[in-house]
């Protein structure tokens, strides 16, 4: 079985689906050509032609926008934003439509769109181009948030995406898209959206975490009886899988990069508060990104949560 | 090196039917005489339908509502050029065009009474939902338009927005990708003078919208807005060169919103009498019953029946909207994905 980095995972579910079905399309800012800045997208002009591989005007709202359009006209379109950064002009479109054309219409249009962005600090990168700004969209209802952490779950939750008869926001890390290389079947298998992953079984604590920092976590809980989750999909996240785990460990610690005011470790740990809080010995602990403007090259290691930050906060749980 | 001029451009104005009812007849599109009745009376349903949603919205049956007063023909003469397989994407004030392409009207009182599935399209209509956020729709025609000719299929896609929508970002990028890609989608912009209470020359130093047209690499025309055969005609023409392969096409059509923004509003805070009091004049139905009246096509017996006509079938759908069942609470669920999650599921429970 071949060895496969994220990129060429990804690059891999994005053709097989394109082989399979001719609805899926590719539309977005150097995506054909050049294959994608990340070179996500690299071949697929070649393979599929212009019509399906669309580098289109420099205008994120009306990338979206038209992907809207498409989806309802009957195609499952997958556009690619270059940066999470450069999403929030197209935010409007996702929140005033893709999130709502299903339930505005009473079912009569749907969006199965798929909307690809790279996010995530750690590449040394100029401004807006490492947000990790997920939680804002997993507070709009009707569209789903993915967030692979592997080149094999982020082929098959990419495939599941694509197939998903909703909008899905797939937000790929930066940082993993080479650094990391793992056994990717070819051919189909999917990985289900609406589903968590434990990566690790443990009995003394649950970490939860997503994407760059699940590497991270897995990094700080060796010498620990850790268990640790893979949320995958943020929205709707897998509550059965965490809530089993917290009533087996009582202790949490949520770990994410993004900003820690409103960010998902809230709502996460709100809602582990709401449904186990019974069986919890020790507060939940949340190792996030810091509440500021992330910062350039020079600091961002220090506005990440570091493998030190994370033990830190172990260790804390453990005194319980 | 002597400065040249590189390009230039000008902007084609229709006009075919005067306010006294008089045709051009060179400029005449071909209708028989029973299509010409058809939109008469077509223009007259609206009227009743859009005068009866204010009453019913007084009387507190039924919620803000825009109105329609004034811009009948350009609604009705877009939406009579429109064919079966063509796809539309409205704004909020187009209930001339749903009608027109026969979407069942008590779905539209039950829509504006606050209940999502009168605007729910029956599924031989590919009209969308209205679009409240002004202008966003527009890329989603130029969507929908991508995908019809990735499909080739032989079809037109058109979309519907204001004067306050052309200065929108969403414009801009939807009409410059149609432009780009030489999409088969025609764009309908009703100058209707004023964005709530702010007038045409906030929007744009532009003398026309039509002219942005130019600038997308595509053409852009002025039509009188309240003169129905010039509307058809200009709608009609360019929906068949964008079937045709022939790209995009911008439509301004010239009009004046006659009644509020919404039942919300009060525009004589912002407008003078006599400008309203002006554009009575130029209003879209008298001079098509004039030209109907010159040409034998109308009496006052003609008007009794449509009027009686019209009101009955209003009433009718008023009848059938009120007597819907209200949505059950759950409903607010079931469509926000294709299944429940299970989060959902709870507070389905918990209602």
């Amino acid at each position: 079985m071949p060895k496969l980095n994220m990129v060429q995972a990804i690059n891999l579910a994005l053709k097989e689906e394109m082989e399979r079905d001719d609805r899926v399309v590719i539309l977005g800012e150097d995506v054909g050509k050049d294959g994608g800045v990340f070179r996500i997208t690299e071949g697929l002009f070649d393979k599929f032609g212009p019509e399906r591989v669309m580098d289109t005007p420099l205008a994120e709202s009306s990338i979206v926008g038209a992907a809207i359009g498409m989806a309802a006209y009957g195609l499952r379109p997958v556009a690619e934003i270059q940066f999470m950064g450069f999403i929030y002009p197209a935010v409007d479109q996702i929140f005033s439509h893709a999130a709502r054309v299903r339930s505005r219409s009473r079912g009569r249009f749907t969006c199965p769109l798929v909307v690809r962005t790279p996010y995530g600090a750690g590449i040394k990168a100029p401004e807006l181009h490492s947000e990790s700004t997920e939680a804002l969209f997993c507070h709009m209802p009707g569209i789903k948030v993915v967030l692979p952490s592997t080149p094999y779950t982020a082929k098959g939750l990419l495939i599941s995406s694509i197939r998903d008869p909703d909008p899905v926001i797939f937000l790929e890390s930066t940082r993993l898209y080479r650094v990391l290389k793992e056994e990717v079947p070819e051919g189909e298998y999917t990985v289900p959206l609406g589903k968590a992953r434990i990566v690790k079984e443990g009995n003394d604590m649950t970490v939860i975490a997503w994407g760059s920092m699940l590497h991270r976590a897995l990094q700080a809980v060796e010498g620990f009886d850790a268990e640790v989750i893979d949320l995958m999909t943020l929205s709707p996240f897998d509550e059965e899988t965490i809530f089993d785990s917290v009533k087996k460990t009582g202790k949490v610690v949520i770990v994410h990069e993004a900003p820690k005011t409103c960010g998902l470790g809230a709502e996460l740990s709100a809602s582990i508060a709401e449904d186990a809080i019974l069986y919890l010995k020790a507060p939940v602990i949340r190792v996030t990104g810091h509440d500021a403007v992330i910062p350039l090259a020079r600091l961002e290691e220090q506005y990440m949560p570091t493998v030190e930050r994370i033990r830190k906060a172990l260790t804390e749980v453990m005194k319980y | 090196m002597p400065e040249k001029i590189i390009d230039s451009f000008h902007i084609r104005r229709l006009d075919i039917l005067d306010e006294k009812g008089d045709a051009d007849i060179a400029l005449m599109p071909s209708l028989s005489e029973a299509y010409m009745r058809r939109m008469y009376e077509l223009l007259v349903l609206l009227r009743t339908f859009d005068q009866i949603a204010l009453s019913l919205q007084r009387e507190g049956r039924l919620g803000t509502y825009a109105p329609v007063l004034g811009q009948e023909a350009s609604q009705v003469g877009t939406a009579f050029a429109i064919e079966k397989t063509d796809w539309v994407f409205p704004s909020f004030r187009e209930m001339g065009v749903f009608l027109t392409m026969g979407y069942p009207m008590h779905m539209l009182f039950q829509y504006w009474m606050g209940d999502e599935r009168g605007i729910s399209a029956p599924d031989d209509l590919n009209i969308f939902p209205i679009c409240i956020p002004v202008g966003t729709q527009i890329p989603h025609a130029s969507g929908a338009a991508m995908a019809a000719k990735y499909r080739k299929d032989r079809i037109a896609v058109i979309t519907y927005f204001g004067d306050g929508g052309t200065s929108k970002g969403d414009f801009h990028e939807g009409l410059n990708m149609a432009g780009v890609f030489k999409l088969p989608v025609l764009f309908v912009c009703q100058n209707n003078q004023w964005a709530i209470s702010v007038p045409r020359e906030r929007q744009t130093a532009a003398k026309t919208l039509a002219q942005k047209a130019v600038a997308y690499g595509f053409e852009g025309i002025q039509v009188d807005g309240n003169d129905i055969f010039a509307v058809y005609k200009a709608a009609s023409d360019a929906l068949k060169k964008a079937r045709d392969g022939g790209g995009p096409t911008l439509i301004e059509c010239l009009t004046y919103r006659m009644a509020d923004h919404t039942t919300a509003d009060d525009a004589s805070r912002y407008r003078t009498k006599e400008e309203v009091e002006a554009w009575k004049t130029k209003d879209p139905l008298l001079r098509m019953k004039l030209f109907m009246e010159k040409n034998g096509l109308w009496t006052e017996k003609y008007q009794k029946d449509i009027d009686e006509q019209s009101k009955e079938a209003v009433s009718d759908a008023v009848k059938i909207a009120e007597a819907v069942e209200p949505p059950k609470p759950e409903d607010m669920f079931t469509y926000t994905y294709e299944t429940l999650t299970p989060r959902q599921k709870k507070q389905i429970g918990d209602l």
